[in-house]
Formats: C-alpha cells, sequence, structure tokens
C-alpha cells in the first residue's frame, strides 16, 4: 500500500501553477501576473510567425483572451506558457492565412530545402564582433537573417534556442515530431550561422558585402 | 571521426547532451580540424547573439495598452 507515487511535478511545483489556480478561483490580477510575465514572448513569436507588428499585437491581445476563457480546459499536464504559446502559434497562423486570403498556412511551409544544410563558409569570426555595428544596426542584421529562414525553421529556432523550451516542448507546441524538431533545429542554427558569417566573418569588410549582395550561400550546390 | 558525423551530432554537442565516451573522439576531431572547430565557436555564437538581442521590442504604451485591453474584456468575461 506504500507504493501510491505522488503526482508527478509536486516536489518542485511551477509558480505558475498556483497563479493559474488563482486565476481559475476568479482572480483576475493573478492573470495580470501571467500576461505581465509572457507579453514579450508571445509577442516576439507572433512577430516571427506573422512578420507584421499589426498583426502581432492582435495575436498578442487575441492569445491571451482565449488562454483566458479557455482556462477550464488547460490540463496542467503541460506547462501554462507552452500551452500559451501554441494558442499564440495557431492565432499567427490563422491572421497569416487572412493576409493571403485563404491559402493554406502550414508549420511545414518551405522546410523541404537542403539549403544551408552543409557549413560552406569557415571564416573564423572576431572576438565580440557584433561591437562592430550599433544597437540598430545589429537588430538590422539579425531581423534580416532570421527573416530569410523558411517559416518552420525560424519558429523552431525561436521557441528553442531563444525561448529555451525542450525539445519535447517545441515539438508538442507545434505538433512537430522529436525528430522533426532536431532537424529543423540544426539546419536553421547553420543557415543562421553562415548568413552572420556574412557579417561577422573576419574578411574585408568588401568582400563580406559583395557576398552579401550576391545572395551568398546556395549559389554553388 | 569525420567531418560529416561531428556535423550530425553539432546539436547534441552544443546542448551538451553528449555521452563522455564520445566526448573524447569529438576533441580529437577538433583538435586536427579548424573549419568543425570554426562551425561549432560560430553556431554557438549565434545561438548566443539571438538570445541575448531583442528584435522585437514591444514598445511600452503598445505593451500598456494592449495590456489594459486585455484585462478589461477578462474581467467581463467573469
Amino acid at each position: 500500500m506504500s507504493t501510491i507515487q505522488p503526482i508527478a511535478g509536486t516536489d518542485e511545483q511551477h509558480p505558475d501553477v498556483a497563479l493559474v489556480a488563482r486565476v481559475r478561483g476568479g482572480d483576475v490580477a493573478a492573470y495580470d501576473t501571467l500576461v505581465h510575465k509572457y507579453e514579450r514572448q508571445i509577442f516576439r513569436i507572433a512577430q516571427h510567425i506573422t512578420q507584421n507588428r499589426e498583426d502581432a499585437e492582435d495575436v498578442m491581445q487575441d492569445a491571451f483572451l482565449k488562454a483566458y476563457e479557455k482556462l477550464d480546459q488547460f490540463q496542467g499536464n503541460s506547462k501554462f506558457y507552452t500551452w500559451l504559446v501554441r494558442i499564440a502559434v495557431n492565432e499567427s497562423l490563422m491572421r497569416l492565412r487572412k493576409r493571403r486570403t485563404g491559402k493554406l498556412v502550414s508549420m511545414d511551409e518551405d522546410v523541404q530545402t537542403d539549403e544551408g544544410s552543409v557549413p560552406r563558409d569557415f571564416a573564423d569570426w572576431a572576438p565580440n564582433p557584433e561591437q562592430n555595428y550599433t544597437q540598430s544596426e545589429l537588430a538590422e542584421i539579425l531581423k534580416k537573417t532570421i527573416q530569410g529562414l523558411p517559416q518552420g525553421f525560424r519558429v523552431v529556432f525561436v521557441l528553442r534556442d531563444v525561448d529555451g523550451l525542450s525539445t519535447e516542448e517545441t515539438a508538442e507546441t507545434l505538433g512537430l515530431s522529436v525528430p522533426a524538431v532536431k532537424s529543423r533545429l540544426l539546419r536553421a542554427r547553420l543557415q543562421l550561422r553562415e548568413r552572420l558569417t556574412r557579417y561577422f566573418g573576419r574578411r574585408a569588410p568588401a568582400i563580406a558585402q559583395a557576398n552579401a549582395a550576391s545572395g551568398g550561400d546556395g549559389a554553388e550546390a | 571521426m569525420t567531418c560529416t558525423e561531428f556535423l550530425q551530432i553539432l546539436d547534441d554537442v552544443i546542448d551538451q547532451s553528449i555521452a563522455a565516451e564520445t566526448r573524447a573522439e569529438i576533441e580529437a576531431h577538433l583538435k586536427k580540424c579548424g573549419h568543425c572547430e570554426v562551425v561549432l565557436n560560430t553556431t554557438r555564437k549565434t545561438i548566443e547573439i539571438f538570445r541575448c538581442h531583442e528584435i522585437y521590442e514591444v514598445p511600452a504604451e503598445v505593451s500598456q495598452r494592449l495590456h489594459t485591453k486585455i484585462m478589461d474584456r477578462c474581467k467581463k468575461a467573469r
């Protein structure tokens, strides 16, 4: 009779569990705390998918409202955050579909490419290469670099490497298999690295600019 | 270890989920292969740069506006 296992996770309960319980009990201020905690991440993921500021603002608002309304359906066997992200991802894809007047939009778009799966540029980077650019220049470079990735790679990279979700959580959030997440993550990382090398690689700036202007990698397969 | 084999486990190397016995092999490969060493270091740096620099900042007034809207609607929904 002593084999009853404690419910998984009760030992180190995630702080969100208590907040969610309070919201369920009618405490709107507790939801305020959750919105504050995750608004930046939700806005970020919505921006990365929709690539449109207005849409991202709408997605953020709708995702938090939907999560609030559906809170009774939240099972608690996943983290509140991954559940929230899943809602935001779906809302973002819906927005995108609207913009493209009903054209099907999915996480599998443009992933059937071998581009960038093998490194080509082996120029080393200067130490702290980002310091050679102003904050706004750097933001432009990073934006341009990540926007060039297929959406299905971009979103995996952001959830896994920027947000710090685990591979399993990323898979669950996006409705992908773990091997699919792994393969997309590797290719996203390699493609971003290759593209950033154009800016951060140790070589004459003129050459770097010429390479970047000509479209760089993928030219000679 | 070949470069192709190294590339196949690059993510595990970065995420530090490598078995101890493979670690020595990796180190030996990196010692003799400058290209793979560059790929490893610059991929790590790529992740770090994206992690440390927020590209899509929410302006404070936008955040405040959205926040008020969300909370108003939540209160009404009760």
